[in-house]
């Protein structure tokens, strides 16, 4: 379904203002959506909340599902394609943190703010603000917060969602929290895999030497970097975290590596993560320890082009509000809605600092051109020919 | 009334009162005005977040509150450009009433607060709440609207502390146990049904504010409770189950000043209601230890609990609310 491009950009710096007189109502979703802790597979608390505000806007068919999405639905006019706004409800914080927000005259401050409490929080007062700025797409708007998206999740909120649902999703925008700019279209081929060593209780010293997994996980990480990289399609191995042993002067009877491939090519991508499975055969069996490949999530590469109405739409709203787009590859929602042929795009709504570190903090401020943003956007998408 | 009658009549869980629509539909109906005081002293970190909460559910959504007030005792800190920023009315206590002068102390700020702002309730509520959220105010407020004969609503709840590895289960309100129920149960056994006799969080209407003297440091609120009990019964009081409150730690020392401060207001009070008889001037200075190497080190705290009247005897406030 076609949506062409209605944006007019000195409406967009009103509509701005309008959005910063809902300051206090925007903030405070913000913070009550913040302090609910939302780690993977635990959303419940964020999904009540989402549907609270949703009931309270009067959307319809307002539910969750039994993987804990939860969603609410906007009828535009008779016979309008529908858009999908999603944001992941989850963060890498679990509950056993404090997940008390501070709100400075700038900032915001606390655990998971950027990513993604306030994606989620501007997706629970999308509905309000529509309806309190007269706001009406001629779209369908179909607010979706999904979960388990991060880690292990792997997409699994949206994918439940997109394999389910009743109703035909013509395009989505996502919402992330940072950065603002963020204007992401494509996704690239992603392998997320964690590598264990464990050495047998029967290991043999005598036969292989007296080494521990730290230095078998050593060897496969040497050999992993032999693997040639091709700088077009652009390719990367990321070690993100490797843990092992648990003292000075004992061997490390388990080790453990978590690793992302990532590259603009399927074939690329699937070589290495092949490769890969060769060299864990490889020094098994050489060295005798027992070696385990954990595939945790995986990804296809694809998206729409540059010149997509939606992307064009996106890029002259960004334009209207002085916002200079970050282009680039994405592999969050985005990523499954591309694995099923919708045209979306990813949307940051304000500038992070320290991002999934304890010290994280969004600025306030940009959040309300962020927001007009996502407005301007929603306000812009309509069928060819019509006025509005 | 007995406590078990009061506890089934007067006791209540804030979910009891979720529906705030209805709540403002008889708050309308009832044509009240409610305010709400936040008294602060350097409280820039929690401010922001409580102000913009209440604002946004209780005045933008739901407009069960007319004023949001912040009344200040001098804050080094950003607290009042903060809550200024996110919309609260700010003041600085001192230049209320100047004419009665300026006493630095949580007491004053309640007191003054009946004077600056105009509601026929008012709710206060401490700034350094940490898991802040809408229910520490309509819990405290909705008692007051729908029973007329209820004057004055406490708050009670499971108070965790905040430590740096993350939420303690249990504690707090060790004042409450070591001093102050002990000294009820002695003197006014009533009012140990009070579940937190000792919470910042309250919600009473001006005429029963008019009516009572204010210490202006530790001992405001177990003075209160007294003046409304022996003045109204225990059924002027309800209170209400707030569920969990965050807040601060504080040292043992410093609950040392906070018990200091209660004994003095209690026996002041439990003379003029010639219930003991102190033969002797107490003194005004807590003295505490430390170890400091091999030397035992002695720190004296002044600590005076001076009262403010009951305000409808000043002139000032007399003029604007009974002229």
């Amino acid at each position: 379904m076609d949506m062409t491009t209605h944006s007019s950009p000195p409406t967009l710096e009103a509509l701005r203002e309008q959005v910063k007189d809902c300051q206090d109502i925007l903030l405070a979703n913000l913070v009550m959506m913040a302090e609910t802790p939302a780690p993977t597979f635990g959303e419940e608390g964020r999904v009540r909340f989402l549907l609270d505000r949703f009931r309270e806007a009067g959307l319809d068919h307002i539910g969750d599902d039994e993987v804990n999405n939860g969603v609410g639905f906007l009828p535009g006019p008779d016979g309008a394609p529908t858009l999908a706004v999603f944001a992941h409800l989850d963060t890498v914080f679990g509950t056993e943190h404090s997940h008390a927000m501070s709100l400075g005259p700038e900032r915001v401050k606390g655990l998971g703010i950027a990513d993604n409490s306030l994606g989620a929080a501007v997706l629970a007062s999308l509905p309000h603000l529509l309806q309190r700025l007269g706001i009406q797409p001629q779209v369908n708007l179909l607010f979706a917060g999904v979960s388990g998206s991060l880690g292990r999740g792997n997409l699994g909120g949206i994918r439940f969602l997109l394999e389910n649902s009743q109703r035909k999703i013509d395009q989505a925008i996502c919402l992330e929290g940072a950065p603002l700019g963020r204007l992401n279209y494509t996704a690239l081929a992603m392998m997320r895999g964690e590598i264990r060593v464990q050495m047998p209780d029967e290991y043999d010293f005598s036969r292989f030497g007296v080494t521990g997994a730290i230095v078998h996980m050593n060897d496969i990480i040497n050999r992993l970097l032999e693997i040639p990289r091709p700088s077009r399609p652009k390719t990367s191995v990321v070690f993100g975290s490797i843990q092992g042993g648990t003292t000075f002067h004992e061997l490390a009877r388990k080790a453990s590596l978590r690793f992302e491939v990532r590259s603009e090519a399927d074939e690329v991508a699937d070589m290495i993560e092949s490769r890969i499975g060769d060299i864990l055969l490889e020094v098994q069996a050489r060295s005798g320890v027992d070696i385990s490949l954990d595939k945790i999530a995986f990804r296809r590469q694809g998206g729409i082009t540059f010149d997509h109405p939606l992307v064009q739409n996106c890029r002259s709203v960004m334009a209207g509000l002085g916002i200079e787009p970050k282009i680039g590859p994405s592999m969050s929602e985005l990523a499954a809605l591309i694995a099923h042929d919708i045209p979306a795009v990813t949307l940051g709504l304000s500038n992070g600092h320290q991002v999934n570190t304890p010290e994280e903090e969004v600025e306030i401020d940009p959040i309300f051109t962020g927001i007009t943003q996502v407005l301007g956007v929603l306000q812009s998408l309509s069928f060819p020919g019509d006025a509005a | 009334m007995s406590i078990d009658q009061w506890l089934e009549t007067n006791s209540f869980h804030h979910s009891t009162f979720w529906d705030l629509k209805q709540l403002v539909a008889e708050k309308e109906k009832q044509n009240l005005k409610i305010s709400l005081c936040i008294p602060t002293l350097n409280e820039e970190k929690t401010i922001g977040k409580e102000i913009v909460i209440f604002r946004s559910e209780l005045m933008t959504r739901y407009p069960l509150l007319d004023e949001i007030a912040v009344i200040d005792s001098g804050s080094k800190d950003q607290t009042l450009e903060i809550a200024s920023r996110f919309g609260a009315d700010t003041y600085f206590s001192g230049d209320i009433l100047p004419e009665e002068g300026f006493k630095r102390g949580k007491g004053e700020n309640l007191w003054k607060a009946i004077h600056q702002l105009n509601g026929d309730i008012i709710v206060y509520v401490d700034a350094d709440i940490t898991n802040i959220h809408p229910r520490f105010v309509y819990g405290l407020v909705a008692p007051l609207i729908y029973q007329p004969d209820t004057k004055y609503v406490k708050a009670f709840y499971d108070r965790p502390l905040a430590f740096s590895q993350g939420i303690r289960p249990s504690g707090g309100g060790r004042v409450t146990e070591i001093l102050t129920r002990p000294l009820f149960s002695l003197f006014f056994p009533e009012l140990t049904a009070l579940m937190q006799p000792l919470s910042g969080e309250y919600a009473v209407r001006r005429e029963t504010l008019e009516e009572i003297a204010f210490p202006i440091g530790y001992g405001v609120e177990i003075s209160h409770l007294i003046d409304v009990y022996t003045r109204w019964g225990l059924k002027a009081f309800a209170q209400c189950d707030l569920d969990k409150r965050v807040h601060r730690n504080q040292a043992t020392r410093d609950l040392g000043k906070m018990a200091f401060g209660i004994l003095q207001a209690f026996l002041n009070r439990c003379e003029q209601l010639d219930m003991v008889d102190v033969k002797t001037e107490m003194a005004k200075v807590l003295r505490q230890f430390q170890v400091n190497g091999e030397q035992i080190e002695q720190l004296e705290f002044t600590i005076v609990e001076e009262e403010r009247p009951p305000i409808q005897t000043i002139k000032g406030y007399q003029e604007k609310f009974h002229p």
